[in-house]
C-alpha cells in the first residue's frame, strides 16, 4: 500500500489506562502505533494483570474497579492483532524524533512524527529515619505484592504517610486477610477548607475514600492523622521491628510490626519528558517541578505529547481520558484525517472530563499535602539517599560548606540523587532539605536533571540496526 | 561471606498457594517456590533478605516491587544480573545474592 510509506509513525509509551487508550484511538483512525511496556502484561500498575496461573477473580484483584479493569484488558486483546506491542521493553533514552528502547539485551532506535507518553508513577517519597532497613516497603510495593504475588509484605503491617492510596492498600490489606497493625496518616483529620471544593468535582471518589476509612476503623485498624514520623525502628540484620510517630497531641507512640508500607501519594515519572526538552513548571499546591501540557496534553516539544499518572496524578480515569486525547490530538496536528474529524467530535467531552479530574486532583493534593517540613527535622544521621545510604548530613554538608543551593550542585558534591533509582525516591525530599538548609524557597533549588538511560542498563545490550 | 541468618520469612501468602511448587536454588542452598513467583517473593519466602547493601546498612529486602528502585539486584550462577522483583522464577534457576567479581565481558 502506497500509502503506507507516507503514513506518520505514532509511539505510545506505557500500557496501563493512558497508554492502552491513547493506542486504541490511533488504531480505531487506521494508524498501527508501536506500543511500548516496561511491563511482562499491560495493565500498568493499577490494572496490573496477575501472572498466567493464579486465579483470582476480577472482584477479588480491582474491587470496585473490576469492571474498568476487564474492559481495559478484552479492549487491549481485541487490538492486540493491530499494534506492535513490545512487552518488557524499557524506553531509556528520548532524542529528538527516536525513542531508544531495550528488550532482552537488544537496543532498538525508533523514529516517530509522534511519541504519546503513558509512563505513569512512582510512589512519592519523604524519608524517615530507618526507611532503609528490610521490611519498608514503599506503599505502591505493598499493593503489587498483594495484586501481583498474592503476598503482604509481612504478618503485621503498618500503613504511613498520607494520600488516597494509603487507606486503599491498607483497606485490600484488610479484605485480603493481612494483619494490618495501623494506618499513620500525615494530614490532618479534617482537611482544609480550600481541599473541599476540588474534592466535591468527583463526590462519588470522595465517599468511597470515607467508606474505606470508616470500613478499617470499623475492623478495628488503629487510625491515627496528624502524625509525623520519628523513626522506623529495627536493626540492619532482622529488618523492621515497629515505628515511632509523634500523634496530633504530640505525645510520642510505638507501634509493633515487620513491615512499614510507607508513601505520600505519587510522582509522576518525567524522566522522558525531561530528555525531550519539555518545559516545566513548578506547581506550589504539590511543591514540584511539572511538565508543561496544554489542554489536551501537548507538550512544549513538538511532537511530544504526555498523558497520564506520568504528567499530572489524575488516577486511572483522568489516565484514560487523557490518552485518547493526547492521541487524538497527535493525530489532528499531523493531519491525519480520519483522526481530525475524531478529535473534532470527543476533544470538548474529554477536555470537559478532565478539568473535573484534575480539580479533583488539586483537591487531594491540599487535602493530603506532602509534609515538606518533615525533611527539614530529618536527623543528620538519618539515611536521605537509600541507593547509597548518604545521610540527610552530608546532603547539608554541601549546602553549608561547600556552597550547593541548586539541587543538580548538591547532587555531584552529595551523590544524593546519583544512585541506582537516580532520584525517584530521595529528590523530592532532597531539594526540601537543601532549600531548608539554604534558606531558600524550594523552586529555587531546581530540579533533578533527568539522565539517559533513565534506569540502568546491562553492558552486554547490543544494538539493533532498523 | 558472613553465615546466613535465618528469620520467619518476611512475606505471607494470603492466596494463589495452590501452584505446582518450583525448586530453586540460592546462593547454593535448595529452596522451592510457587511457578508463578518473582525471583523476590521466592527469596522472601525462605527469609529476611534479599541482598546486601553495598554502603554496610546492612540487609536489604527490595523497595518499590515495580522495578524503579533498583534494591532488589541478585544475579544468576552465570553473574548476569537480574533484577529480583521483575524477574519470574523458574524451574532449577540459580540466584546468587553476592555479586559476582567485576570481570569485563570478553570480546566474542
Amino acid at each position: 500500500m502506497a500509502a503506507a510509506a507516507v503514513s506518520p509513525r505514532f509511539i505510545v509509551v506505557g500500557a496501563g489506562p493512558a497508554g492502552v487508550r491513547a493506542a486504541q484511538a490511533l488504531v480505531q483512525a487506521g494508524v498501527r502505533p508501536i506500543v511500548i511496556d516496561e511491563g511482562r502484561r499491560d495493565g500498568g500498575q493499577i490494572y496490573r494483570r496477575q501472572p498466567e496461573g493464579f486465579t483470582r477473580s476480577y472482584d477479588m484483584l480491582y474491587g470496585g474497579e473490576a469492571a474498568k479493569a476487564r474492559t481495559l484488558h478484552s479492549d487491549f486483546d481485541a487490538m492486540r492483532p493491530h499494534i506492535d506491542y513490545r512487552s518488557e521493553t524499557l524506553a531509556w533514552n528520548l532524542t529528538q524524533g527516536a525513542l531508544h528502547t531495550l528488550q532482552g539485551g537488544q537496543a532498538h532506535t525508533l523514529a516517530f512524527d509522534a511519541v504519546i507518553i503513558c509512563v505513569g508513577a512512582t510512589d512519592r517519597l519523604m524519608p524517615v529515619q530507618g526507611w532503609n532497613l528490610a521490611g519498608c516497603y514503599s506503599l505502591g510495593a505493598a499493593q503489587i505484592a498483594l495484586k501481583s504475588q498474592a503476598c503482604a509484605i509481612g504478618s503485621r503491617v503498618v500503613f504511613a504517610g498520607t494520600g488516597p492510596l494509603l487507606y486503599l492498600v491498607a483497606a485490600q490489606y484488610l479484605k485480603a486477610g493481612a494483619n494490618v497493625a495501623a494506618v499513620l496518616d500525615t494530614s490532618p483529620a479534617i482537611p482544609a477548607p480550600k481541599a473541599w471544593k476540588g474534592l466535591l468535582a468527583r463526590p462519588h471518589l470522595l465517599l468511597r475514600g470515607l467508606a474505606l476509612q470508616f470500613m478499617l476503623c470499623r475492623a478495628g485498624v488503629q487510625v491515627l492523622k496528624g502524625v509525623t514520623p520519628v523513626r522506623i525502628r529495627g536493626d540492619s540484620i532482622t529488618g523492621v521491628s515497629g515505628i515511632s510517630v509523634r500523634d496530633a497531641q504530640g505525645v510520642e507512640r510505638t507501634l509493633q510490626c515487620d513491615a512499614v508500607a510507607l508513601g505520600y501519594h505519587l510522582r509522576a515519572e518525567t524522566q522522558l519528558a525531561d530528555l525531550a526538552r519539555c518545559e516545566f513548571a513548578f506547581e506550589t499546591v504539590s511543591r514540584q517541578w511539572l511538565p508543561r501540557i496544554d489542554e489536551d496534553g501537548r507538550s512544549s516539544t513538538r511532537g511530544v505529547y504526555l498523558a497520564g499518572d506520568g504528567v499530572r496524578i489524575l488516577g486511572a480515569d483522568g489516565a484514560e481520558a487523557a490518552g485518547r486525547l493526547a492521541a487524538l490530538a497527535a493525530l489532528n496536528d499531523l493531519g491525519h484525517e480520519g483522526g481530525r474529524a475524531l478529535f473534532t467530535a470527543q476533544a470538548p467531552a474529554l477536555r470537559r472530563t478532565l478539568a473535573t479530574m484534575n480539580a479533583f486532583r488539586e483537591g487531594l493534593a491540599r487535602a493530603f499535602l506532602w509534609p515538606h517540613a518533615q525533611a527539614a527535622m530529618l536527623p543528620d544521621a538519618a539515611v536521605l539517599c537509600r541507593c547509597e545510604s548518604v545521610t540527610a548530613g552530608e546532603l547539608r554538608r554541601s549546602v553549608r560548606e561547600m556552597g550547593s543551593q541548586e539541587i543538580n550542585r548538591a547532587k555531584a558534591f552529595s551523590r544524593v540523587g546519583m544512585g541506582r533509582c537516580q532520584g525517584r525516591y530521595c529528590g523530592h525530599a532532597a531539594a526540601e532539605v537543601v532549600a531548608h538548609a539554604a534558606g531558600i524557597p524550594v523552586e529555587q533549588v531546581g530540579r533533578l536533571r533527568a539522565q539517559a538511560p533513565v534506569k540502568p542498563l546491562l553492558m552486554d545490550a547490543k544494538e539493533v540496526q532498523a | 561471606m558472613p553465615a546466613p541468618v535465618h528469620f520467619p520469612p518476611p512475606f505471607v501468602r494470603l492466596a494463589e498457594t495452590g501452584r505446582p511448587a518450583i525448586q530453586l536454588r540460592i546462593d547454593g542452598a535448595s529452596a522451592s517456590a510457587l511457578e508463578g513467583d518473582t525471583v523476590l517473593v521466592a527469596l522472601l519466602s525462605q527469609g529476611q533478605r534479599v541482598r546486601d547493601s553495598e554502603f554496610g546498612d546492612g540487609v536489604r529486602a527490595g523497595f518499590c516491587l515495580m522495578g524503579a528502585c533498583q534494591d532488589c539486584w541478585v544475579w544468576d550462577e552465570m553473574g548476569h544480573r537480574l533484577r529480583a522483583c521483575s524477574t519470574v522464577a523458574r524451574e532449577g534457576m540459580s540466584i546468587v545474592t553476592q555479586p559476582p567479581e567485576a570481570t569485563w565481558p570478553q570480546q566474542q
